[in-house]
């Protein structure tokens, strides 16, 4: 491992090992493998799905959270939209 | 009789998908089942010498499809084993002398007689794999815990699932239980959970299988060398004949000593 890490970390077992960091790289990268999907078009797709949101509903566009979620050999977008954020607002 | 068709594939070269094809046609012949491996590496034979059968090939899969001889002539028979049949690829020629069709052929042909025609499938995702897949009832996917390995298989699970040749089954190959247990290597738990099919078969780490492989005689064979590995082969063969046998503990003990040196260093 080429980071620094005390030994403390070592004891605590804190370190991320190399196992279990190929896992979460693989698995971002099915992601994108799986849907022909590059990361930069994920991207934009989240940035525009947000800007939807904006402009109909009264949101803070930092509530919401764009996701690609995992099941089995399956890959769905999910989005977060909370809506109590909005009832606040129209309370007022 | 109708015989099933079983192809060893994996996208990327290297992981063994020949040790294997030949450690799993002895396995399944030492059961008393009646196998022909056959090697569709077209232009890159090598089944014959993991086999240790490559000074008797005289017809291969090529002279098969393209009638210079018949099926019969073209398997070579395994001394050593009642019923255990290899069919050579060509060396001198390319992918594009054998089509799908002419697998299916083939295959077919070999069914009537056999119990299990377990193919050898080339690297790749072309010509030479669509050949391999076109007659085939069961997929098992080789990989190593590698994240390359395993990229590619998945990449190899979509394709034969929208061939709608699937469910494939996985073999991990290569495994090492020390490196896992330290947390250095992709777990096949991991690798169970990022490529989500189902299991069929480990293999360790072990010399005896490269050491089987230089003397043309499959460790599958062997009693007490590379005993675990040899075990491991069996285990798959009876797994594909339907038993419910147990996956091995490969797991490396750790000592004190390595425990302590990995904490401080």
């Amino acid at each position: 491992m080429g980071k620094a890490m005390s030994w403390v970390d070592r004891l605590l077992g804190r370190e991320e090992k190399s196992g279990a960091t190929a896992k979460k790289r693989l698995q971002m990268v099915l992601i994108h493998d799986r849907s022909d999907v590059s990361p930069g078009v994920l991207a934009q797709i989240k940035d525009e799905i947000i800007q939807v949101f904006v402009k109909h509903l009264d949101i803070n566009p930092e509530d919401v959270v764009v996701n690609v979620d995992q099941d089995e050999r399956e890959s769905r977008l999910v989005a977060e939209v909370p809506l109590m954020a909005l009832h606040a607002n129209g309370r007022r | 009789m109708s015989g099933k068709v079983i192809t060893v594939t994996s996208g990327k070269g290297g992981v063994g998908k020949t040790t294997v094809t030949a450690n799993l046609a002895t396995a399944l012949a030492m059961r008393g089942r009646k196998v022909v491996a056959l090697d569709a590496d077209i232009g890159l034979r090598n089944l014959d010498i993991v086999l240790g059968l490559e000074n008797r090939i005289v017809y291969d899969l090529v002279d098969v499809v393209e009638g210079r001889c018949r099926l019969r002539q073209a398997m070579i028979k395994d001394k050593r084993h009642q019923e255990l049949y290899l069919i050579p690829a060509a060396q001198t020629r390319d992918k594009s002398a054998v089509s799908p069709s002419d697998m299916v052929l083939v295959c077919n042909e070999l069914r009537q007689e056999m119990d299990y025609i377990i193919i050898d499938s080339p690297a790749g995702i072309e010509r030479g794999f669509r050949n391999a897949i076109a007659a085939t009832d069961h997929v098992l996917i080789v990989t190593n815990p590698e994240v390359s390995a395993v990229r590619d298989a998945d990449r190899i699970i979509g394709l034969i699932e929208a061939e709608e040749k699937g469910p494939a089954c996985l073999i991990v190959n290569r495994v090492k239980p020390a490196m896992v247990s330290r947390g250095e290597m992709l777990s096949i738990e991991d690798i169970i959970d990022i490529l989500a099919i189902q299991l069929v078969g480990v293999i360790p780490e072990d010399e005896h299988i490269l050491i089987g492989s230089n003397q043309g005689t499959p460790v599958a064979m062997n009693g007490s060398n590379g005993a675990s590995a040899s075990q491991a082969f069996r285990n798959i063969a009876g797994r594909l004949e339907g038993e419910d046998v147990p996956f091995m503990e490969l797991k490396a003990k750790i000592s004190f000593l390595d425990r302590l040196s990995s904490l401080f260093n």
